[in-house]
């Protein structure tokens, strides 16, 4: 490729004020809460005196041990099922091809740019009558079934590049459907099933909304909706909300660290199927 | 063999009855609702049009409706813009060490919780952080201001948020667009002694139709549907200033008790996000779907 090196030279510097751009936010945050507590300090200043115990203080006073096991449980609630069931439909509109597949596909692909705010209202009463406001059933069910589309959407997608020789095979080796789907066609379709695991994680473990109106205690909620919680209630104490954001942050950003070609490759590829 | 394929039909209930259950069922109720007054817990009156007439006269209601539309601009237009120039300036340094750091560095703000990014930039933007001192260290003292608490700069401060959000994003998708264009056609293109500007107009721009849709698409929607960094940041203050749809629904849901109202404003949403979001998947996609 011809590039000459002055554009290379821009391109580098462009780059590096974009990451400089996206990452200072996080710096103040960190800088902002190791001031003394009940401070207004200013700007990207590092304090005099460090005050470390501030992260103390905010997991002890955000709770954050509980807030961590009620995230994970809800993740644990949403995540495996809307795969299971994500994976089920799409394979049987986009690999079985029952009759009148277009009909349920188009059906899900309507939900997938329904704003979350378009339901909530009846939500909320629905999941009243039910008995489930205040439990964490309230956040699961409903998102599992928000979930659908997508879920469904993207595994259809995977399963119509699948070749319908390979079921002919099992077939004639005497599997029925069932089998079929669980021992040849769930095991192929692992990477589609890890990404689409990715994105369930983060959209769960994000959730906001849901988790506010539907959920009060913010022991049953999760993280991001307790992150709402905290800051009415420290708002106007900065570093200590500023330590508890970034406590609250640590779960998501480690898993990214860990995960991260996963992540941006199910990101980008999730916003273009999306 | 007939019958074995309709039996097909079982594996895709369960995530039907989910979906009707948990989001067909509830829209379709929204829709009925706006047609009612109903404070949520006594009798329900019929009203007709009369919430959807209300949209438009009430200059409050309305007004969060117009600055879904200003937030376009900056959740949209600005992260699709910069990151096109981006994308194009980096493209040839794509494969280095730097360009691999990029692409963990500028995804960080899509990993975290919206409600982070508010708080994070709550502080920034407060007037004693990070925005006003670096005005101030520049001589700019009189432009300093709690840009979050001002009449006029509330919506686009918002703005500027959900900006930060989206523009890595914006960015790494595009480039992931430019990697698939064949170099050979970059090759031509200098050898025909075209600059990057022309380079970029004939052949980048025309080759990223698909990515750029995708790109408008999901800002678009979180432009429109705002509603985490919004209750966070302003709550959509001062006064309406940075009042959204999706924050009056929820406001006129569960603090006022406007049920009906709250639900014929969800159905504009939800029409006003199709009636955006359709006519650019139409005019980017190459009817492959």
């Amino acid at each position: 490729m011809i590039v000459n090196r002055r554009e290379t030279l821009i391109g580098r510097v462009l780059l590096i004020l974009l990451m400089a751009v996206t990452v200072i936010p996080f710096v103040s945050l960190f800088v902002t809460a190791l001031h003394p507590a009940g401070t207004y300090p200013s700007g990207l200043s590092w304090p005099d005196h460090p005050q470390w115990g501030n992260f103390a203080d905010a997991f002890r006073a955000a709770n954050m041990g509980k807030l961590l096991l009620s995230s994970i449980l809800i993740v644990l609630g949403v995540v495996p099922v809307s795969l299971l069931l994500g994976t089920m439909a799409g394979f049987a509109f986009g690999h079985l091809r029952v009759p009148g597949h277009r009909i349920g596909f188009v059906l899900f692909l309507l939900g997938l740019t329904l704003p979350f705010e378009g339901i909530i209202t009846p939500l909320y009463y629905q999941i009243r009558d039910m008995g489930l406001l205040n439990t964490r059933w309230a956040i699961i069910l409903p998102l599992i079934g928000l979930f659908m589309p997508f879920s469904v959407v993207w595994m259809r997608a995977h399963f119509v590049t699948m070749p319908g020789d390979l079921s002919e095979a099992a077939r004639i080796d005497g599997a029925g459907t069932w089998q079929l789907f669980w021992r040849v066609h769930v095991p192929l379709a692992m990477p589609a099933l890890s990404s689409l695991a990715i994105l369930l994680f983060l959209w769960t473990w994000n959730q906001f909304l849901l988790a506010i109106v539907l959920v009060d205690d913010p022991a049953k909620r999760t993280m991001a909706g307790a992150l709402g919680a905290f800051q009415g209630q420290w708002g106007t104490d900065i570093p200590l909300l500023c330590a508890g954001a970034l406590l609250i942050l640590v779960p998501t950003l480690a898993v990214f660290l860990v995960f991260q070609r996963r992540f941006v490759a199910a990101l980008l590829q999730g916003s273009i199927k999306g | 063999m007939r019958k074995r394929a309709w039996l097909g039909w079982l594996f895709a209930v369960p995530a039907l009855v989910m979906y009707a259950t948990f989001v067909l069922r509830p829209l379709l109720l929204t829709v009925q609702y706006s047609f009612y007054d109903w404070n949520g817990i006594g009798a329900s009156t019929w009203v007709g049009l009369g919430n959807y007439r209300r949209l438009f006269t009430d200059s409050e209601l309305f007004a969060s409706i117009l600055h879904a539309f200003e937030l376009i601009l900056f959740f949209s237009l600005i992260p699709v813009l910069l990151g096109l120039f981006v994308a194009a300036t980096i493209r040839g340094i794509a494969q280095s060490r730097l360009a691999t750091v990029a692409r963990t560095v500028l995804f960080l703000p899509q990993v975290i919780p919206l409600v982070a990014a508010g708080i994070m930039w709550s502080w920034l933007l407060s007037s004693t952080g990070l925005a006003n001192e670096l005005l101030s260290a520049v001589g700019l003292d009189s432009l300093t201001r709690a840009w979050l608490g001002d009449f006029g700069t509330a919506l686009p401060a918002v703005g500027v948020i959900g900006a930060w959000v989206l523009v890595g994003l914006c960015t790494l998708l595009l480039l992931a667009g430019m990697s698939k264009i064949d170099p050979a056609l970059y090759e031509a293109a200098r050898l025909d002694g075209a600059g990057p500007v022309r380079e970029f107009a004939s052949i980048t721009l025309p080759s990223l139709r698909q990515e750029i849709g995708v790109c408008v698409t999901v800002t678009v929607i979180a432009a429109l549907a705002s509603f985490d960094i919004v209750y966070i940041a302003t709550q959509g203050g001062p006064g309406n200033s940075t009042m959204v749809p999706g924050l009056e629904i929820y406001y006129l849901a569960f603090s006022e008790r406007e049920v009906g109202m709250a639900s014929a404003l969800a159905v504009a949403l939800v029409v006003l996000v199709l009636a955006c979001v359709l006519p650019v998947q139409r005019l980017t996609r190459d009817g492959s779907r």
